[in-house]
């Protein structure tokens, strides 16, 4: 029998239709919420637009390591200032975690059952505390810290209260730059010489030292240039003068706070990633490469790390957005990162919910997938290569 | 297409439920009005858990207005952040929040200031150790202060202005400012005159502390609600207005009974023995009565929330009445 929905009967008619209807739904449904939107903003007289951009600021953002920021700038500054906090929480973050969850993941596996119960408690404690109190208690620790008249004196140059860790700055002189250009050559010499190195070790079996020679390389070279040109650098000490120390270096109790609960949180994740990979390469593997007479360090570096990569790096580019998503929770203790200062402070004063909620959902947007482009394109190049 | 976004447009009326908010107060039974998180001697709980104060006075007036009882309000907290969303997404029928009339938020957020419950201004508190005696002396001094609010412009130009330079220290409520402030994380808290008073009185020893003498700004604070509707805007505006008239006229929670047979006939027109001030509000005709009779005049209110004998300690100054060499005034009373 033929039925007169005969259009529907042929599977790809039908299939087409129902994404069609699904994106148009889709779009009206998003037709409705701007149209609503924009109708009761109007209703209760709300300007909108994106002029406030190029409005002074008004108020003034003490943490901006990056760029100077003073009150006569404008939001869009406040903007940058933002986006370039965030940034730094979350690279040296991203960074810390890694170090010390890889390090974790592994002392986990140890034999030495106190070492690894260790991990399993740190593991489990800092995984099931919700983030923000974590951050809140380092902040709590942090400013029960002296106060800064009687600052912690580290070594006679570092000072420590709860206004945050002084230490000199490094202020280069002419001639300095020789010894950074000296430096950037001798990592790309030991870059060529580590290529090269493994060529010769695949055609001939001999190997080459190529860690001392780099260390010689990076370290050595530009430090006896250093001497030669009268060492071009000096330092500038941290002084208490007034109210606070002026001049040097200071890493603020937020920006710590954030930093240590955004790692050690994260780290506890990538541990147990780490693990997980390194349990997933067969018993075998490790048995067949001590049979031939590896070393246990070469065992792990060699073989089971490089088998182990393929099953962590997904995961911990998961972990990567996470922790960079997590570094919005600075609100709680007023490091001034984007959501804090541009989508909290500028958003405030300006009343421009939308538009800056708006760009600083973009912003994130393009934060995480610019992280997961760059940890795709690592993810390909570790994947196993069929030959 | 223009029959289109008509349709959207009617039922995007439909979810801006915004016609008529003394309507949807009566109907639901109870005010909602946004308070701070927690500030002595204007919106805080009590030692029985009750919200007091000069703004929760303030609260509690309009719901008698509206109710002729004084519990039917719920104190709804709101952040120096968030009491403007709050406020705009009809969360809370009203602010009361110590919050700094201006041009910006009464035209642009699209809201109505309807009157002053306290003029302040923007002040600095400083542990008397540090021998501070003016604020022009607070070069390179961290400052807290509370983001999102007219202080931290007025903070800015005003160091700016003295070509000094301080660090500011962004928080988020007053508590976060108590805390810093006492651990030295800064040196300086900077906030309503008011508000400093508030929080010296909370130290747990406030000789230590000392407000330097500078006022750097005017921050008259008052009641707000939405632009637009000006039926419930008139509500709020004329139940303060009613405080402050009371006190001009003498007329006092204990002795409003007795007024009610006064020959004095602004007083007989405000008791609403005379006239019919109270169905033009839409509101009963003893509305201003019972505003007196259970919550006081502006005085009343005053005195017992933040005045000398309270441990804010503030004296009437700028709040006294227009009379008494304050610039407390409301319009007449017909």
């Amino acid at each position: 029998m033929r039925s007169n929905l005969g259009f529907f009967s042929d599977e790809k008619f039908r299939s087409i239709f129902f994404q069609t209807l699904v994106v148009g739904l889709f779009a009206l449904g998003l037709f409705f919420v701007i149209t609503t939107t924009s109708y009761n903003l109007e209703k209760r007289n709300i300007a909108t637009g994106w002029s406030f951009l190029q409005n002074p600021a008004g108020f003034d953002i003490s943490f901006s390591p990056f760029l100077e920021f003073k009150s006569t700038d404008t939001h869009l500054k406040v903007y940058f200032v933002g986006v370039l906090n965030t940034l730094l929480v979350s690279v040296t973050g991203c960074i810390a975690a890694t170090i010390l969850g890889f390090i974790l993941g592994i002392v986990r596996l140890s034999s030495n059952w106190l070492l690894s119960r260790l991990v399993y408690i740190y593991v489990e404690f800092s995984r099931n505390v919700p983030l923000l109190l974590q951050i809140i208690l380092w902040y709590s620790i942090l400013i029960q810290l002296p106060r800064v008249k009687q600052s912690l004196q580290v070594l006679d140059v570092f000072y420590i209260s709860n206004r945050g860790l002084y230490s000199p700055r490094p202020i280069f002189e002419s001639g300095f730059s020789y010894v950074s250009i000296a430096i950037v050559l001798a990592l790309i010499s030991s870059f060529l010489i580590n290529r090269w190195a493994k060529k010769r070790q695949d055609k001939t079996g001999q190997q080459f030292p190529v860690f001392s020679s780099s260390i010689g390389l990076i370290f050595i070279v530009p430090l006896i240039l250093f001497f030669i040109l009268g060492s071009p650098l000096s330092f500038e000490h941290p002084e208490l003068k007034g109210f606070n120390f002026k001049g040097g270096l200071v890493i603020r109790p937020e920006f710590i706070a954030m930093f240590l609960a955004l790692s050690i949180y994260t780290a506890a994740f990538i541990s147990e990633i780490v693990r997980a990979g390194i349990m997933s390469v067969s018993k075998g593997q490790r048995e067949a490469s001590a049979a031939i007479g590896l070393k246990q360090t070469w065992i792990m570096r060699l073989i089971i790390i490089p088998q182990a990569l393929r099953v962590i790096v997904p995961p911990l580019t998961s972990q990567y957005l996470n922790l960079t998503k997590n570094s919005s929770l600075g609100i709680a203790v007023g490091y001034a990162d984007l959501v804090h200062g541009f989508g909290g402070i500028s958003l405030n004063q300006t009343g421009q919910a939308i538009e800056c909620m708006a760009i600083v959902m973009a912003t994130y947007l393009s934060i995480s997938l610019t992280i997961s482009f760059f940890m795709n394109i690592y993810n390909r190049s570790i994947q196993f290569k069929e030959k | 297409m223009k029959k289109l976004l008509s349709i959207f447009a009617v039922v995007a009326f439909a979810f801006s439920a915004h016609a008529g908010t003394l309507d949807d107060v009566k109907n639901r039974g109870f005010l909602k009005c946004g308070v701070t998180t927690g500030l002595a001697g204007f919106a805080a709980p009590d030692d029985s858990g009750e919200w007091a104060g000069l703004d929760a006075d303030m609260c509690r007036a309009v719901a008698v207005a509206v109710f002729g009882d004084r519990s039917k309000v719920e104190f709804i907290t709101t952040t120096g952040k968030s009491r403007f969303p709050t406020l705009a997404s009809g969360e809370v029928d009203m602010l009361a929040r110590n919050t700094t009339w201006t041009i910006s938020r009464d035209v642009n957020l699209g809201f109505e200031f309807v009157g002053v419950n306290f003029y302040d201004g923007q002040g600095f508190m400083v542990p008397s150790a540090l021998g501070v005696s003016s604020a022009t002396e607070l070069d390179g001094a961290t400052v807290c202060i509370q983001t999102g609010t007219t202080t931290e412009l007025n903070l800015a130009d005003f160091f700016r202005l003295n070509g000094i330079s301080y660090e500011a220290l962004p928080i988020e409520t007053n508590d976060e400012g108590k805390e810093n402030l006492f651990a030295g994380r800064c040196d300086v808290y900077t906030t309503d005159a008011s508000g400093l008073s508030s929080t010296r009185a909370a130290a747990s020893n406030p000789d230590k502390w000392v407000v330097l003498p500078e006022i750097i700004s005017k921050e008259p604070l008052g009641p707000l609600v939405r632009h637009g509707d000006h039926q419930w805007g008139d509500v709020v505006r004329w139940s303060l207005n009613a405080m402050i008239i009371a006190e001009e006229l003498g007329i006092t929670s204990e002795n409003v009974d007795a007024q009610m047979s006064s020959n004095v006939p602004e007083v007989l027109r405000l008791l609403g023995v005379e006239g019919n001030y109270g169905e033009m509000l839409e509101l009963s005709n003893d509305w201003a009565y019972q505003i007196i009779k259970q919550i006081g005049n502006y005085s009343e209110s005053y005195e017992a929330n933040v005045g000398p004998d309270t441990p804010l300690e503030i004296a009437r100054g700028l709040n006294a009445l227009w009379t008494q060499g304050g610039i407390l005034y409301a319009p007449p009373f017909r």
